[in-house]
């Protein structure tokens, strides 16, 4: 069987519809993934009282289970628990952020911690030799050599994210896996648009490797 | 009598089951040049990281400066004003360069504005030699000068005590001398104080009082110059064999 370009073509403009939303969620939730990773991972980290525990229990319990449960649960349970009359739902693209916020931060706060305690504890004791509180010493000695060591794990996660973006389509989410899906089971022509499909994640991650290669190399690693 | 500036009452320090400061009685006053010596694990480190709280003492009290170790946290952040630090492994920060390591204590301690904390920090380079080393960054310098500046941003938060510990043993003797000689100009200054060391001239030299600890404990306090060249503590004796 051949290849059939015009298939590609006319997809296309479904596809491209369907990437715009699989971007929008990615840029959205995995910058809110990253600063909801950062608070569990310093939380983590120090061992703040209490909330080290919380933080605990909600790493593992994402880690411990898939995302397509979460997003279901996310969309289809959590609006069936009333809270004093009132119901938690949200729209599907919604749910679809969320998901991707609350997975990711799960998977980062892990690479927070690690990168923080990867920075010597000679450093620390040095900026609270000065006279600093703790906190000043986290923000301004300890965060900016953690954040360089953070980078190639966290371009990882973000990686991950974006293609864990595609699991959304269970819940009829229509960004690209879903599109794809939804024209080839019209039209039958499954290898040029999964295809095309695997060739446009590609551009979106390859991009975002160039982009973290850029940012490594413009900062000092230490 | 000059000003009292340190004193331990009793102090106990124990890890786990190790008791690693037994029941230090010591009293520093202004001015004074202490030399802490004594084989490793004797307790000095652990002494001198007491002064300013980076270990909490377990028994007795401690008092720097009028204020008790055992006080609130903004007290003490008030004692590791008083008392800098320079350490083994200098720990300079290498995201910053030499000038902005300097200046980063008084910038974030005492909210010095950045070009008067900036002009400060560069005499402070100056005197410990290194003002044309300002916009280098750590993995740029030298041992010996990474110590230097360590000295200049313990120095900048203006402190009345400063803290050595064992501050040329990761430094080969080259470098060990340029460091030791910025420390005893500051000893002329009339700066207090308290060096951990295994540099017994620098102990004989520049020291005005010398300690030799032993299992936790103060076995010998006395005169640098009688106690090196004239000792009678027969474990005193041997260290100082060994170490010369």
């Amino acid at each position: 069987m051949a290849f059939d370009w015009s298939a590609v073509l006319s997809a296309l403009p479904a596809l491209w519809s369907g990437v715009e939303l699989t971007l929008l969620i990615s840029i959205i939730g995995i910058p809110l993934g990253i600063l909801l990773g950062l608070l569990l991972g310093i939380i983590r980290a120090y061992k703040v009282y209490v909330l080290d525990w919380i933080a605990l229990v909600y790493v593992e319990a994402i880690r411990g289970t898939p995302m397509l449960l979460q997003v279901m649960f996310i969309y289809f349970a959590l609006p069936m628990i009333s809270i004093f009359g009132y119901h938690i739902r949200f729209a599907a693209v919604t749910a679809g952020i969320i998901t991707i916020m609350v997975n990711s931060a799960a998977y980062i706060a892990e690479i927070v911690r690690g990168s923080l305690l990867s920075v010597s504890s000679g450093l620390k004791e040095a900026g609270l030799a000065l006279g600093l509180p703790t906190w000043k010493v986290i923000l301004y000695v300890i965060l900016p050599i953690a954040w360089r060591r953070m980078i190639p794990p966290l371009g990882n996660q973000c990686i991950i994210s974006l293609k864990d973006t595609s699991l959304l389509s269970v819940v009829s989410i229509a960004e690209l896996m879903r599109r794809a899906t939804e024209v080839a089971s019209t039209n039958y022509n499954y290898l040029e648009i999964l295809t095309t499909v695997g060739v446009i994640y590609l551009i979106m991650t390859i991009s975002l490797t160039i982009v973290l290669r850029y940012i490594e190399r413009r900062m000092r690693m230490l | 009598m000059s000003k009292i500036i340190v004193e331990f009452n009793k102090v106990v320090k124990r890890f786990g089951a190790l008791t690693v400061l037994d029941e230090i009685d010591l009293t520093i006053e202004a001015g004074e040049v202490l030399v802490l010596i004594g084989p490793s694990g004797s307790g000095k480190s652990t002494l001198l990281r007491c002064i300013n709280a980076l270990e909490q003492i377990n028994g007795g009290d401690l008092i720097v400066d009028e204020i008790s170790v055992l006080s609130k946290r903004s007290k003490i952040r008030q004692i590791r004003q008083e008392a800098g630090m320079v350490f083994q492994q200098f720990n300079l920060f290498p995201q910053m360069t030499a000038l902005e390591n300097v200046a980063f204590g008084p910038r974030k301690v005492r909210g010095t504005p950045k070009a008067e904390a900036m002009m400060q920090a560069l005499d402070l380079l100056d005197k410990v030699g290194l003002k044309e080393r300002a916009h280098h960054y750590p993995s740029e310098l030298s041992g010996g000068q990474l110590q230097r500046v360590a000295i200049a941003r313990a120095l900048a938060v203006r402190p009345k005590l400063m803290l050595f510990d064992e501050p040329t043993s990761a430094l080969d003797p080259e470098m060990r001398q340029e460091v030791l000689k910025v420390m005893r100009e500051l000893a002329e200054e009339g700066m207090t104080m308290i060096v951990v060391t295994h540099e017994i001239n620098f102990a004989r030299d520049v020291g005005s009082r010398l300690i030799f600890m032993e299992n936790g404990k103060i076995s010998v306090d006395g005169d640098p110059r009688e106690m090196i060249e004239r000792p009678t503590n027969p474990r005193l004796q041997e260290f100082l064999q060994h170490v010369n």
